[in-house]
């Protein structure tokens, strides 16, 4: 254990602290929340997590396709091969002690016509090359008998047993939390506009003051270019890649149970048909390089190309009812690779052209980039073990809350549900308004417990939680009436 | 661990569909019928309709309501509300979760009265970003009876039926400007007078042929953008849209209980005694017919409570059934089966809904090209509102013959 050190503080407001830092990383998303928590493990350093936003993987991290890769289809020898390849093996077990739900349901990428049938052996070669030896090729007969519901003409298909599906806001949420328990200071609403040094120190212009720190890691995702330039780098450029993604009614998850991934092709990895954690099923992503870092609307075309798609894969899909359409964007350069350097006389480390794969990278990146730093001379004691953290469960494959008699006899709040689509209990909303990073707005309480992302999105329980959530954690243990 | 208990009949939902079911069945001496509500309180969404006109007293919605508690409740029934149905491991055996824990109830009968809902902006695939100040009617009603929250400043109705006059009363009663109501369909779809006074009275635009296609805004939305039939398009700003009507019912509790669905409705198949395909399941109220008012789900729940206390005295349930089946521009019928050969199960007669507007249209009933209903209505048709039929002519329907359809056709009758 790590020696007893307070925890650090969350503010979302005011003037940011008057001190020096020894380390700052610029970006909470699931990157930037990874190496802060890296970062908590070295004994002796004090930490700021800063983000432009009001919360945590506000960014690319919260609008994803929440898959744990195996990195089987990365190009061999890349950093992003090796670093998804430890990653995965890095959150799977961080998964299981901080209770990230996951669930290993593998995935067939599946050959439709005579052309995509003859890329499977590359695939399962380009596999092998990058030290993934559990993916072998399957016949049409294998495919139909393990996936009754896909559409005619499946060929055959490439199966990856290791390809997992993930809840990337928990995995975002549980590193920041664990870095704050551990000393690490989160600053949100904290926009860095201007960079500057002073004394061998960073002097960084937010929207909150002037923050001082020794060394500094852009891990700003879209921005990641923007904060480069700021200290005089010009090595790469941020164009965002839209990512519009439907999610399914839970009624459609009996329909599938692989992901199901098409065979890549030049233009790039195109549209999976993939269960959630939450029970759901997502279709998507489309990939339109756009020129504006906010673009996150879908468009009418970008969901008929996808319900088109859809339809292909599997036909029964498209009578299920839609829950929510959503876009994220990628954080995709000119660069094939991830863009990961030091600067040393900069004490500076860049954290950039982290795509798709950044979630299941994101342990292995935040090693990589502490082995970084300590190139450019950051002093690093040896890591420690942090606290262990357990994070509530999301997940639909884990017992949650209103299904255990034993939670309810302790608590009953456990049993009041509020959200009744996604069986949100008014203990589990009391408990992510009064944790470590609470939430700053309804969407920020959803990505912590479910409410109101369900098939009603809100018709029933809109207004409970947002009552709920103004009147913050100040909450009666006990539960009582939450629509009164 | 969950107990287990056994009751006589469970009824899903304390709305006035499933209470006037609960009220009829213990009135008549059925033995122990329990409700189950998920909300916090029975009445279902009467409760939130501050507006008057419901029932033959034309009483408030929470008025209306608290008469439908007090009914089943005076009748002998147990209601139990802040009880979650959660699963349902046979048809006729649900779990569920509440404060005091979990159960098992197994009845002799279970009527689902699960009501319905609005679909939200996601389900009609409305594109454009996610801010805040997106609604369903249901919402808004719930925000500013249940907890006087504030809404918005500006907003945009989406719909023309009579919910959507609802829901522009109910803004403005809240504070909210109305900029205007946005209907795809070439008219409104309510009573004249209600859509005159909003327009004249109240100075409230409503734009017809026109859809949204994009919401707007980071944050807290900032507008919509419109598109007109002819290809023009139009940009107006508000920070609140709400999204009216279009009705689903809520069937998750059927599809787990394995109750086969009506596609047209898409709420469980039923006959004109409210039987689902599974044995001892009934199904009543706005599950099978999304939405009717409040009086019309309460009388189907009288007469769903003579169905069940049947079924409970004499045990029978039929073997085959032949469904109906309506062709476009119809969407739907309500009971969508028909169990011939049942003394007096003509029903309460018929629900329909249709996608656009005919003048006169006249309704054809064939079974295997046999002609048993003809009629031309008198008033024009109109999408979102209701046709009612008579069930005179289930009568002559076939046991053994193919679907009955139900179709638009020329001519008078």
């Amino acid at each position: 254990m790590t020696p007893a050190k307070s925890a650090g503080r969350v503010t979302r407001h005011g003037t940011v602290p008057d001190t020096t830092y020894d380390v700052t990383v610029i970006g909470a998303g699931v990157v930037g929340a990874a190496i802060a928590r890296e970062l908590a493990r070295r004994p002796g350093l004090d930490v700021a997590l800063v983000d432009a936003s009001n919360d945590v993987g506000e960014g690319t991290s919260k609008g994803n396709t929440a898959i744990l890769h195996t990195g089987f289809d990365a190009v061999p020898g890349s950093l992003e091969s090796r670093l998804v390849r430890e990653g995965q093996r890095l959150l799977t077990a961080y998964a299981t002690e901080s209770g990230i739900p996951v669930e290993p349901v593998g995935a067939l990428l599946v050959a439709w016509d005579e052309e995509q049938l003859a890329a499977l052996p590359g695939l399962l070669d380009k596999a092998d090359r990058n030290g993934y030896d559990q993916a072998r090729i399957i016949g049409p007969e294998e495919v139909r008998a393990r996936e009754p519901h896909l559409g005619p003409g499946a060929r055959g298909a490439l199966d990856v047993p290791g390809e997992s599906i993930i809840c990337p806001w928990t995995t975002t949420l549980a590193y920041a939390t664990q870095a704050v328990r551990a000393g690490v200071d989160l600053h949100l609403n904290c926009r860095v506009s201007q960079a500057g040094r002073r004394g061998g120190r960073h002097e960084l212009t937010t929207s909150r003051g002037t923050l001082r720190t020794r060394y500094l890691v852009n891990a700003a995702g879209l921005h990641a270019d923007t904060v480069d330039r700021l200290l005089g780098h010009d090595d790469f450029t941020v164009t965002p890649r839209r990512g519009q993604l439907i999610v399914f009614d839970k009624f459609a998850r009996g329909l599938l149970t692989h992901i199901l991934l098409p065979v890549p092709t030049a233009l790039g990895k195109g549209v999976l048909v993939a269960p959630t954690v939450y029970g759901n099923v997502l279709l998507g992503p489309t990939a339109e390089d756009l020129d504006d870092k906010t673009a996150t609307g879908t468009s009418a075309e970008g969901i008929a190309a996808l319900r088109e798609k859809g339809r292909r894969v599997l036909p029964e899909l498209l009578d299920e009812e839609v829950t929510a359409v959503y876009a994220g964007l990628r954080a995709a350069t000119e660069h094939d690779d991830y863009r990961i350097s030091a600067h040393k006389e900069q004490r500076y480390v860049t954290v950039g052209g982290i795509r798709s794969t950044g979630l299941t990278a994101s342990l292995a990146i935040a090693a990589h980039v502490t082995e970084l730093l300590a190139t450019t001379g950051l002093d690093l004691a040896e890591p420690g073990d942090l606290a262990p953290v357990r994070m509530p469960n999301l997940g639909e494959a884990f017992p949650r809350p209103y299904q255990r008699a034993d939670l309810i006899a302790a608590d009953p709040a456990y049993g009041t549900v509020v959200c009744h689509c996604e069986r949100v209990t008014h203990g589990e909303i009391r408990d992510a308004l009064a944790s470590t990073v609470p939430p700053a707005s309804p969407d920020g309480l959803r990505r912590r417990t479910r409410a109101r992302g369900g098939r009603c999105q809100g018709f029933y329980c809109g207004d409970a939680v947002r009552q709920l959530f103004e009147r913050g954690g100040n909450f009666e243990r006990g539960g009582g009436s939450v629509s009164g | 661990m969950r107990r287990e208990r056994i009751v006589d009949v469970l009824v899903v939902g304390a709305g006035p569909a499933g209470l006037a079911t609960a009220a009829g069945l213990a009135a008549a001496g059925a033995g122990e019928v329990e409700v189950v509500d998920r909300d916090q309180q029975a009445g279902g969404a009467a409760r939130y309709c501050a507006h008057g006109g419901f029932g033959r007293l034309r009483l408030t919605g929470p008025q209306y309501a608290e008469r439908c508690v007090a009914a089943a409740v005076g009748a002998g029934a147990v209601l139990r509300t802040g009880v979650t149905v959660t699963g349902s491991p046979d048809a006729l055996t649900l779990d569920t979760t509440g404060p005091r824990g979990l159960e098992r109830i197994t009845a002799r009968a279970v009527v689902l009265a699960t009501g319905a809902r609005e679909r939200p902006r996601g389900a009609r695939l409305v594109p454009g970003t996610r801010p805040a100040g997106v609604f369903t009617t249901g919402e808004v009603q719930r925000a500013v009876h249940g907890h006087r929250q504030r809404i918005g400043i500006r907003a945009v109705v989406v719909g023309a039926e009579p919910v959507s006059f609802a829901a522009l009363d109910l803004l403005r009663s809240a504070g909210v400007e109305v900029a205007a109501l946005v209907t795809e369909h070439p008219h409104h779809q309510a009573p004249r007078g209600r859509a005159a006074g909003a327009r004249l009275l109240r100075g409230v635009p409503l734009l017809t042929d026109a859809t949204v296609t994009e919401l707007l805004g980071h944050g807290r939305l900032s507008g919509v953008r419109l598109r007109h039939r002819d290809g023009r398009t139009a940009h107006l700003a508000c920070d609140t849209v709400v999204f009216t009507g279009d009705f689903v019912p809520d069937h998750e509790l059927a599809r787990h209980s394995g109750v086969p669905l009506d596609p047209g409705t898409r709420g469980p198949a039923v006959d004109s005694a409210f039987r689902t395909a599974e044995r001892g399941v009934f199904a009543v109220g706005n599950v099978l017919h999304a939405a009717e008012p409040a009086r019309v789900v309460a009388r189907e729940g009288a007469a769903a409570s003579a169905a069940v206390r049947r079924y409970l005295f004499d045990g029978d349930w039929p073997s085959a059934s032949v469904p109906l089946r309506v062709t476009a521009p119809l969407a739907w019928i309500a009971p969508n089966r028909l169990t011939p050969d049942e003394p007096g199960d003509s029903g309460d007669g018929f629900t329909l809904r249709i996608t656009e507007f005919v003048a006169r249209p006249t309704l054809v009933i064939t079974q295997d090209g046999r002609t048993l209903y003809r009629a031309r209505r008198r008033r024009q048709a109109i999408p979102n509102r209701s046709l009612r039929i008579p069930g005179s002519w289930a009568g002559r329907v076939d046991a053994r013959g193919g679907a009955v359809r139900i179709a638009l056709g020329t001519g008078g009758g």
